[in-house]
């Protein structure tokens, strides 16, 4: 067991819409210091999560608290240390980027002063001096992601939620995000970050949650994940049924799945390129021809297959 | 981090007049970057009040009393009708905060939540003085010529204020409900342009038939535009003046905490 505090702790935490539940009993908690990836497809109930832990929506069961403070209770508090980012939060577009700043700092109750020295450091430190006189209508997406953690971060909440910090953000625009994250969390920033995108998760964070249909479908480190998602698969198709089955035979035991429409096999891989080529070695020992090759990475799909899978 | 961060240890009441403080600072910033807008706060009153004087004036000064001019009995109308419309801005700006994502940020700060509908409504004078200072200033161009003394303009001007907030939480109230700011402007202006017609605001209402009349002459843009009217011509109020001054009061009474609720409502699910 961790020594550290809890800064987030959510208990069964339920909300529905109308008829429509969208989280039905989730439960976790963050130590200080550290993060947690929520990771799950859209509609999963990420952000619904998020707007409840960030007093946005009131839950209709279950418990969460802040650093100790009641979500549901105890909302202004909670509103006292906490920042949020991301999809569900947003910037003033007529202000520039600068006024953007100083007059958020000023709400979360800094002084004209501090709000002032504050909003130049991080205008420094998110690249964003340049266009600081500009209203943020005119910035770039990336530019705009930003500005719009660095306005969350002006009063240095202790945590940060971050709701799909770089989705629809081009490749260059997310690793600038990645790398302004892990600035964070060095200095020991709590952060809750949502995302599609298991890469990003594996990346970032201390800890996954696999959140699907309203429910944690798993949870547990990078590594811990990856043992239950399963492996990579190498695919050779065959041009007819001949080559197909005499191909099924060299191979047997190695196999995993065959595919007698596509004239397909499925074989399990290890990251390395020696099973292909001891696969390839095979075949070719043997004269059997091969139509076409692909590589099967697991995506989220297959993980939420794979453990549902499982749970039957 | 370099800088040691201060804090503001204000007591609720304080801190909810710095946050309404800060507000206002964002919607007034808005009025001014908005140009579009700000050139329509400009020119639209100088142009209907170039129409009607030129288009109308001829026509109906037969009807009004012996020496006012068209320009001295339209003006009150038509600066009441200018701040009517300039408050829907009001609604637009609220439409827009609760469609784009900036309100869940301000939701998620430690602020007083409805410092954001006071930014935008206490704002609304800001450009609705500008609108009517333009009016002013195109009518004595084309003609005005206002009777009232000094206490007579103070008059106005403290009575076109309690107009101006009146509206401007009237449609603080639609600003709320729309869905769109679309439906917005379409809604603003079948609720405003009929009832700133059926009114004193543009002709006397003598030659009006009769339910049109009873409902003109007894409906609170004609008593606001007759109290107006008569400091501009420095006539006696009669019962224009407590009239005027009671509409506004209870439109205001009404619609702050009907707004207020409404906003809540709609911010939390």
């Amino acid at each position: 067991m961790s020594t550290k505090n809890t800064a987030i702790s959510v208990k069964n935490l339920k909300k529905s819409f109308g008829e429509n539940e969208v989280l039905k009993g989730v439960s976790f908690d963050v130590p200080q210091g550290t993060m947690l990836a929520l990771l799950g497809p859209n509609g999963a109930g990420k952000t619904t999560t998020v707007k409840i832990l960030s007093t946005l929506l009131k839950a209709n069961g279950g418990s969460a608290r802040i650093e100790g403070h009641d979500v549901s209770t105890d909302p202004d508090k909670v509103r006292g240390v906490i920042g949020l980012t991301g999809q569900s939060a947003a910037v003033d577009e007529l202000l520039t980027g600068r006024e953007n700043l100083i007059m958020m700092g000023q709400l979360y109750r800094l002084t004209k002063k501090s709000a002032v020295a504050r909003a130049e450091e991080l205008l420094i430190e998110f690249d964003l001096t340049e266009a600081a006189n500009r209203p943020t209508k005119t910035y770039s997406g990336g530019m705009r992601r930003r500005l719009d953690l660095a306005v969350s971060l002006i009063a240095t909440p202790p945590i940060i939620f971050l709701d799909e910090p770089t989705t629809g953000l081009d490749p260059r625009s997310r690793l600038v995000m990645w790398d302004i994250i892990q600035r964070l969390m060095d200095n020991g920033t709590t952060i809750l970050l949502t995302t599609q995108y298991l890469e990003e998760a594996d990346q970032l964070a201390d800890k996954i949650i696999l959140i699907n249909n309203g429910i944690v479908a798993a949870e547990g480190t990078a590594a811990e994940l990856k043992q239950k998602i399963g492996k990579d698969h190498f695919i050779v198709t065959f041009a007819s049924k001949k080559h197909y089955d005499s191909a099924r035979t060299a191979l047997k035991g190695k196999i995993t799945q065959t595919n007698d429409d596509e004239l397909q096999i499925h074989i399990p891989i290890k990251g390395t390129g020696k099973d292909i080529q001891a696969v390839l070695k095979t075949l070719d020992s043997e004269k059997i021809p091969i139509s076409s090759t692909d590589i099967h990475k697991p995506t989220l799909d297959d993980v939420f297959l794979n453990i549902t899978r499982k749970e039957k | 981090m370099l800088t040691k961060l201060e804090y503001k240890h204000a007591s609720k009441v304080s801190a909810y007049i710095s946050d309404t403080a800060l507000m206002i600072g964002r919607s007034s910033r808005h009025i001014l970057r908005n140009t579009d807008q700000l050139l329509g706060a400009f020119f639209q009153p100088i142009m209907f009040l170039v129409l009607f004087v030129s288009v109308f004036g001829g026509a109906i000064e037969q009807s009004l009393p012996e020496g006012v001019s068209y320009v001295n009995f339209l003006m009150a109308g038509i600066i009441v009708q200018t701040v009517a419309f300039g408050s829907t801005t009001t609604a637009i700006a609220l439409t827009n905060d609760l469609q784009k994502g900036i309100i869940d940020r301000f939701r998620s700060l430690p602020m007083s939540n409805m410092a954001v509908l006071n930014g935008h409504v206490i704002s609304d004078i800001f450009r609705n003085s500008i609108s009517t200072t333009v009016m002013i200033l195109a009518g004595l161009v084309i003609g005005f010529r206002p009777e009232a003394d000094f206490y007579g303009w103070l008059g106005i001007i403290g009575l076109l204020l309690l107009i101006t907030l009146a509206f401007s939480w009237l449609s603080a109230i639609i600003g709320v409900l729309a869905k769109s700011v679309e439906a917005v402007q379409w809604l603003t202006f079948v609720i405003i342009f009929p009832l700133t017609f059926a009114s004193s605001a543009f002709t006397p209402t003598d030659g009006m038939g009769t339910v049109l009349r009873v409902f003109a002459e007894n409906q609170p843009i004609t008593q606001m535009v007759e109290a107006v009217r008569a400091l501009i011509l420095g006539q006696p109020l009669g019962d224009y003046g407590w009239l005027a001054v009671m509409w506004c009061l209870v439109l205001i009474a009404i619609s702050i905490p009907i707004t207020y609720v409404l906003y809540k409502r709609k911010t939390t699910e």
